[in-house]
């Protein structure tokens, strides 16, 4: 309707008013756009937070918040989600951090991207910096002591976890290239 | 392995294939985004896990819920209306009260001596008094699946009811003399949870005392097993051996959960005698243990009038199962419930099918404790009262004067050592509502003591009353069992509260772990957690998320389907114009209005729905996908269906109990009595003409009786979105050597002159059980909600020779 409306506005003005017109048109239409997206976000949120508020009174515990964090698609490093965590529970000694301060918090964190995504090529890049004789497996050895002595080491429940869906129980080895695109789709599934 | 401050660069130097170093800085990186990347998917695994939790939890809430709501409707109309003869002795069939008597009259019911053991039974033969061999002869017999012969198992369990007499309500026990104290939670007929435990910690002896917390029964296939062993122990070890009783020991609640069928189908001959001399064993199991009179162990937890001096005073033996609390005997015999005109408060909510569903909250506590389980029945009937009007007029029940009920009433008073029958009076409802909330209350969070409306007894306890209790008695923990965990093992309140749970695989296979707790002098928790199934060895950890995510979806799809018709109204309401598409959020919310389990839908949807065209979904196309009426049923309306299919536990239940001889076989008399007085209870019209098509449909074996299994058949829905995604789910399994049948598996129709022509697309297959994924040697209440037709006895046995996963944690202080 509104285009409409604006259709006939337009018709009756000169070029560049015609072009300013036009302008606001599309600054309108990014604003509703971007409205609809926060909502989305928003409820993204929201649903994630629900499935942490066993008490269903809108708050979760705060040890949970990382899990919520990372399962609405963001990849951010220890140090961030330490520092976001230090942020929401500010005021909160009891332990439990209340949605309408997670809410705002997180809508900014995934309207901004902040984390960058991690496509399934870059991972395999990065399995295959860890094999650069190209053997196209890993030793299960061979990656634990990578992931847990570098980088935001893994813990020894995080290592185990992995290497019970990574590694091929007849060759024991990680066949990396299948356990990317068998993680990849599961998590799209 | 090292762990200095260098520990990096240095090990893990790589070199490519011609031997030049790659920079550490890079190698660094690639393990960063791997590490964010692999936590970013556990993540999201673990929400998958919380929510088929979720699922699981509120489908096993919503459903003892219904169970509970409708055999106190068949209470209320036990007591309040003498129905023709046929209908009473059907409603009687399910109450049988114990009779008056003297317990001389019980010995010779239940006396064993003239029961025969043939030469060619190859189990124990005991011989009493037992001692520590026969004890773990029976272990092992059990182990290799051998059955106790009847004679032994009712002299064991007379046995067992007579030392029971003698025990106090409140079992004490001391750890001096060193010694540690082994406490177990709820085992639910999972035989191998009890081997396991036993493997890992020694059977019961004098240097190693055991506490059990209730809930052996139900669900698991192995209950009288479990039963049996606890009591030969207790037997054999008086004083190192301590049972309590959980909300399971209850024959009403066996009736429903599967130990009543189990006994029944165990014990063909002498099964009733057996589970009437359980009835009176389970009353008088003591309600809690103390321990060095610093540590409670109960089996739901306490309230705020929890009161240890009373608890020690009651009849615990007259509290015999939650759904029949005390009849409070009035001077004027004109209402038995003298208290009962405080259901004004409650409203109930009727929507068009007649499904009766409770509104929360239940008013003012007071009110709430006096009325208790009991009182749903109350405002059902409130509601029905026009409809026996309507069939007072037909002559159908006979609304005779309250003392003639009442006559029958007193004769049904549950008393079997003392002669005259009790006073009962606001004791014996205070006492009776002690015990309910010993039995069945759960901690919350917050404070405060609200009633537990989820579970219909007992109450929800917030850490004050934890505090208050604990400070009042002098003790210092709690450990209770009650609710499934995950890790087997759960604290709360400030550590004040341990909830235990020693049934692994649960609600799946994969779906939580066991647990059990040893306390020694120094009464620190040691806890060791474990999974007893080969089935979870070789699952990783995303592999085991998504099978349990796979079932409980899978109930829900169902659940979804037979509230079809609700629904449909809902979602017709929303969609005005009638376009057949409804937006997601009002997809959700409209779930949420009718279902009323609190899940989170739109974190679901994209399991439950397969695709949407701009965000919105074609709700007819929806219910389409969701599953198939088997073609046996196509012929029974679609709302009656619906109905069916969600009480249809309830009337398998109620027809096996008819089923008197345990033929498999009812009248069709009974059957018709049976769904008469469903369609009383759901104030739903089911008319005789849609009875005998039903019945028609069923007797295949034109001899004028109902196969019961037959008839369950007719309820399962074939799985149709598990048939499309069958494939990629047996890849993934077969890939890491699943060694079920990769067929999903559906029975034909039974092939009947109603078949229609053409089918759904069903596989031509075997007869026996749906989704072999989610069919385990621990089938619990789930297994009973999806595939009646099929039992826990028709699991194959579970290979669990080798007991694996056990892993020891000790929390830090």
């Amino acid at each position: 309707m509104k285009y409409e409306q604006e259709e006939q506005v337009m018709s009756g003005l000169s070029g560049d008013a015609r072009r300013v017109k036009s302008l606001c048109f599309v600054k309108f239409a990014e604003i509703l756009l971007l409205e609809s997206i926060i909502t989305e976000t928003q409820k993204r949120i929201s649903n994630a937070f629900d499935v942490f508020d066993h008490e269903c009174n809108k708050t979760v515990d705060v040890r949970e918040i990382g899990t919520i964090i990372l399962s609405l698609g963001c990849f951010p490093s220890e140090a961030e989600l330490h520092d976001i965590i230090a942020e929401l529970e500010d005021e909160e000694p009891a332990g439990f951090v209340r949605y309408e301060k997670f809410l705002p918090t997180m809508t900014k964190i995934l309207l901004e991207h902040k984390f960058r995504p991690i496509t399934e090529d870059l991972l395999l890049q990065a399995f295959k910096v860890l094999d650069p004789q190209k053997n196209g497996h890993l030793e299960p050895e061979e990656l634990t002591k990578y992931l847990t002595q570098e980088g935001e080491s893994f813990t020894q429940e995080e290592i185990d976890e992995m290497l019970s869906a990574a590694v091929d129980p007849d060759k024991n080895v990680i066949l990396y290239k299948d356990f990317v695109s068998m993680m990849t789709f599961d998590d799209t599934r | 392995m090292g762990c200095g401050v260098t520990k990096t660069s240095e090990f893990n130097r790589k070199f490519d294939k011609d031997g030049n170093v790659i920079p550490a800085a890079i190698t660094m990186k690639a393990a960063v985004l791997i590490q964010r990347w692999y936590r970013q998917y556990a993540a999201r695994m673990e929400v998958r896990r919380r929510y088929t939790w979720n699922i699981f939890q509120s489908m096993e809430y919503a459903d003892l819920q219904d169970q509970i709501k409708l055999y106190n409707f068949l209470g209320y109309l036990m007591d309040n209306f003498t129905p023709p003869s046929s209908e009473r002795n059907l409603i009687s069939h399910i109450f049988r009260e114990n009779e008056v008597c003297r317990d001389a009259e019980w010995e010779r019911y239940f006396s064993y001596t003239n029961i025969d053991v043939p030469d060619i039974y190859s189990g124990p033969r005991l011989t009493f008094p037992l001692d520590m061999d026969q004890a773990a002869d029976l272990v092992e017999a059990f182990k290799k699946k051998q059955q106790l012969h009847s004679r032994y198992v009712l002299q064991l369990l007379l046995e067992t009811w007579k030392l029971l007499k003698v025990l106090p309500n409140i079992n004490r026990v001391s750890t001096c003399h060193s010694k540690e104290i082994t406490i177990c939670g709820d085992l639910h007929g999972q035989l191998e949870d009890l081997l396991l435990i036993f493997y890992k910690n020694g059977m019961p002896s004098l240097e190693k005392p055991y506490v059990f917390n209730g809930d052996y029964v139900d669900r698991g296939k192995d209950s009288i097993e479990i039963l049996l062993i606890l009591f030969a122990f207790l037997l054999v070890f008086p004083g190192d051996v301590y049972l309590n009783r959980g909300n399971h020991e209850d024959h009403i609640i066996n009736l429903r959960y599967g130990f009543t069928k189990e006994v029944l189908n165990k014990y063909k001959l002498h099964g009733k005698r057996i589970l009437k001399l359980l009835q009176k064993i389970f009353s008088w199991l003591p309600l809690v243990t103390v321990i060095d009179q610093r540590v409670l162990i109960v089996h739901g937890g306490i309230s705020d009038t929890t009161n240890l001096a009373l608890i020690a005073r009651v009849d615990r033996h007259r509290y015999v199962s939650a759904l029949r609390p005390p009849k409070k005997k009035t001077p004027s015999r004109t209402n038995v419930y003298a208290d009962s005109e405080r259901y004004d408060e409650m409203i109930i909510c009727k929507n068009r099918r007649g499904s009766l569903t409770f509104p929360k909250p239940f008013g003012a506590r007071e009110s709430f404790q006096r009325r208790s389980l009991q009182d749903f029945s109350r405002a059902v009937a409130r509601t029905l009262e026009e409809e026996f009007e309507v069939r007072r007029r037909q002559g159908e029940f006979s609304l005779s004067s309250f003392s003639k009920s009442h006559r029958i009433l007193s004769s049904a008073v549950s008393s079997d050592s003392e002669p005259e029958s009790s006073e009962f009076t606001d004791t014996s409802n205070e006492e009776w509502k002690q015990i309910l909330d010993l039995l069945w209350s759960d901690p919350m969070s917050h404070d405060g003591c609200i009633p537990n409306e989820v579970r219909g007894g007992g109450c929800y306890w917030g850490p004050d009353v934890t505090e208050g209790f604990l400070n009042r008695h002098n003790l210092q923990l709690i450990i209770r069992s009650h609710e499934c965990k995950q890790d087997g093992y759960e604290f709360c309140h400030n550590r004040k509260v341990l909830t235990l749970f020693s049934a692994s695989n649960y609600y799946e296979v994969g779906s939580n772990r066991g647990a059990f707790v040893r306390l020694g002098p120094d009464l620190v928790p040691y806890f060791v957690q474990y999974q007893a199934t080969s089935m979870t060895r070789g699952l990783s950890f995303p592999q085991n998320v998504k099978r349990t995510e796979h079932t409980a979806l899978k109930v829900l799809r169902e659940q979804l389907f037979v509230h079809k018709s609700d629904l449909l109204s809902a979602f017709q309401e929303i969609d005005k114009e009638n376009t057949g598409l409804i937006c997601l959020n009002e997809w959700a919310s409209a779930i949420e209005r009718v279902l009323h389990l609190d899940l989170p839908w739109r974190v679901l949807h994209p399991q439950l729905v397969s695709s949407t065209t701009d965000g919105r979904l074609d709700y007819h196309g929806w219910f389409r996908d969701l599953a198939l009426k088997k073609p046996s049923s196509e012929h029974i309306e679609q709302t009656m269906l619906e109905t069916l299919y969600r009480h249809r536990s309830t009337l398998e239940t109620i027809f096996r109990i008819v089923d008197t001889d345990n033929s498999g076989l009812i009248t069709f008399e009974d059957f018709r009595q049976t769904l008469k007085l469903l369609s009383a209870y759901l104030k739903m019209e089911i008319s005789d003409e849609v009875i005998n098509k039903l019945v028609i449909s069923t007797d295949t074996n034109n001899d004028g009786s109902i196969d019961i299994d037959e008839f369950m058949e007719a309820f399962r829905l074939v799985d149709k979105s598990r048939l499309e995604r069958g494939k990629s789910l047996l890849k993934l399994m077969q890939d890491n050597q699943e060694t079920e049948s990769p067929q999903p598996v559906y029975s034909t129709a039974p092939q009947t002159s109603q078949c229609p022509a053409s089918q759904p697309a069903d596989p031509p297959a075997s007869n026996t059980t749906d989704s072999a994924c989610s069919q385990t040697a621990n089938p619990p209440a789930l297994q009973t909600a999806d595939s009646p037709g099929s039992l826990a006895e028709d699991c194959p046995a579970s290979q669990t020779e080798d007991l694996c996963h056990i892993s020891v944690v000790v929390p830090p202080q």
